[in-house]
């Protein structure tokens, strides 16, 4: 019976991972925490609803459109939002994201209204029996999608010139740009990457909830919370964080007293609080050394 | 004319503003002041001592239930009451004081996230809802001083005005103290500050405790203007609207926070003919003051003043 619920935990936590993970690219190379992340989110899942359910693509054939479409929204918020108020400091950004994010929830509801809707799985069929464990497909999807991402997005900044260039922005602006490196166009790429994240997460969470407006925020919560305790500015302790939020959360449910489940929320905060209490830099991130 | 001639002068205006306003206008005008307690409780915080929090809005249910319950339950006077839950509030302030020992930016951001999550989710729990009403939250009287009972708008804004004017002088006084530039010294160098002699444990205390007071009281202010209160105003996008009150004022000044509050409480009542376009303009009018005034509304207001010598001159002394 636990195993079962470790592996619903991880599948959770995967998608905790991915919002984590396009809130930590974003961070790490514009140091701005992006609220907007849930609506881009919401909006990119939206776009695969009209593709899937509206026109009838098959899951295969939206994706990757749905993919380009949160690049291209992350480039645009980029280019049109945070750009023009790169002289603001940085709390002040985070209340940009916000207003993109609402002008965003106005545009959906225009387009889609407000009721609920619902998406299909990637795949469908018959559940998977491994022991005394029983998974649907779409769990299987969405750990082979949270594996593969994490792998591609390590080899993309540990090994490409465009990842060391990311890397070296994230370090020192002003030094990667004297060395000729485009910042401008590294922050574009990131919020592109980050978005385009979310837009997986996205599509990958609504088929198993209904999506509306306002059902991404708590996933967004939750992954930011996940990538704040992996560190915020490392990748694999987004991962990391976000697996343990799912997982925590799974086996609180489990745990067979009433207030318990209640307290699911709060118990998940005071967790990663008392864990942030131990290392205060994140279990994966670097630590903070104070300069005199 | 000197400053001081200007700040009569807007306290005269204060005082005659209801004068030809509608009684629903006048109760936004008190909700307003009710915020801005709670901006600039949150700058305080933020501005001065340099510590991140987006939980404000526990605070202000604190306060609000706690003024309410000690006047209901304990039948205290609201002059006990209210300065009560102000510093009740103040106290439970320092339970964020404890992981900020440890933790900064976005690190403490998540902690106090997590606490505005837990207060909203504790209230609502059945255990003690005869007390606080579970989800349909209760009744709050209305206040009142000797046999005098504040129930009209008008009453409401004249004391509300008092008190916010009363706390914003105090509060500008202490930014200003020893206690002040002590927050400023450990935000801007902590290991200089510690070297002259400032405790930082103490002074995060303090700056814990001075935010949680005033938002506190924001929060009894705003339960007894409105006279209900319910554990569903108090959830992160009351955190996150505070928050944004003092980034869009300015962040690290009083004035600033001043001016925040009162644009984002009536930002919605001007977009109101909108209708489906509110969200929308909400969300563009936030872009838009960062893009176009990086530093918030004083900040834009500061560079004007240093740009146009004909301002500085309204407002030198003794002419």
């Amino acid at each position: 019976m636990i195993e079962q619920y470790i592996v619903l935990g991880l599948a959770q936590g995967s998608l905790y991972a991915l919002m984590a993970l396009g809130m930590v690219l974003i961070f790490k190379t514009t140091d701005i925490v992006n609220f907007g992340q849930a609506d881009m989110t919401m909006f990119s899942a939206y776009v695969g609803f009209t593709l899937m359910v509206g026109l009838g693509w098959p899951f295969w054939a939206a994706l990757p459109l749905v993919i380009a479409f949160g690049f291209l929204l992350g480039i645009v918020v980029e280019r049109l939002a945070l750009r023009p108020a790169q002289q603001a400091p940085v709390v002040s950004l985070l209340i940009v994201t916000l207003g993109v994010a609402l002008m965003l929830n106005a545009i959906a509801s225009w387009i889609w209204g407000f009721d609920p809707k619902s998406l299909p799985y990637a795949i469908s069929g018959p559940p998977v029996v491994l022991g005394n464990i029983i998974l649907t497909r779409h769990d299987l999807v969405i750990f082979g999608t949270t594996i593969l991402l994490s792998v591609g997005f390590f080899a993309l900044l540990k090994f490409t010139k465009i990842g060391t260039a990311m890397r070296a922005a994230a370090q020192n602006r002003l030094g990667a740009q004297l060395l000729g490196i485009p910042v401008h166009r590294i922050n574009m790429l990131s919020w592109g990457l980050g978005v385009a994240l979310g837009a997986v997460a996205g599509v990958l969470i609504a088929p198993l909830v209904f999506l509306d407006l306002y059902v991404m925020v708590f996933v967004m919560l939750k992954g930011f919370a996940a990538a704040v305790l992996g560190g915020f500015t490392s990748l694999p302790g987004a991962i990391v964080g976000g697996l343990l939020v799912g997982l925590f959360e799974s086996l609180l449910i489990a745990v067979p007293f009433e207030l318990v489940n209640q307290l699911k929320e709060t118990l998940v905060f005071v967790l990663i609080v008392v864990l942030l209490a131990v290392r205060p830099q994140g279990l994966l991130g670097e630590p903070i050394h104070r300069r005199v | 004319m000197p400053a001081r001639a200007w700040l009569g002068l807007l306290l005269l205006g204060l005082v005659l503003m209801p004068v030809g306003l509608k009684g629903y206008t006048i109760y936004i005008v008190s909700l307003a002041g009710a915020n801005v307690l709670a901006a600039v409780g949150l700058n305080i915080l933020m501005g001065y001592a340099g510590q991140v929090s987006i939980g404000q809005a526990a605070f202000l249910a604190i306060g609000g239930y706690t003024s309410a319950l000690l006047m209901t339950e304990l039948g205290l006077a609201f002059w006990i009451a209210f300065p009560f839950a102000g510093l009740i509030t103040g106290i439970t302030g320092l339970i964020l004081f404890i992981p900020a020992l440890r933790l900064s930016a976005i690190y403490l951001a998540i902690a106090t996230l997590g606490f505005g999550a837990a207060v909203q989710q504790l209230i609502p729990l059945p255990y003690w809802s005869a007390i606080l009403g579970g989800h349909e939250g209760i009744k709050v009287p209305r206040p009142s001083l000797g046999g005098f009972v504040f129930d009209t708008d008008l009453e409401l804004y004249y004391l509300t005005l008092v008190i916010v004017l009363m706390l914003i002088a105090l509060s500008q006084n202490v930014v200003r103290s020893y206690i002040g530039r002590a927050f400023i010294a450990l935000r801007d160098k902590p290991a200089a500050a510690e070297a002259l002699g400032i405790n930082p444990t103490r002074y995060k205390a303090y700056a814990f405790f001075i935010s949680a007071f005033l938002t506190g009281i924001a929060g009894a202010l705003q339960a007894h203007i409105v006279g209900r209160i319910s554990p569903g105003e108090f959830g992160l996008g009351k955190s996150i609207e505070i928050f944004a009150m003092v980034i869009l004022g300015g962040i690290g000044s009083l004035p600033g926070s001043v001016l925040g509050a009162l644009f984002l409480t009536f930002l919605p009542h001007w977009l109101s003919g909108a209708k489906q376009f509110y969200t929308f303009a909400y969300g563009a009018a936030l872009v838009l003051v960062i893009i176009f005034m990086p530093y918030g509304v004083w900040g834009f207001f500061m560079r004007l003043y240093y740009r146009f010598p004909a301002l500085q001159k309204l407002f030198a002394k003794g002419t």
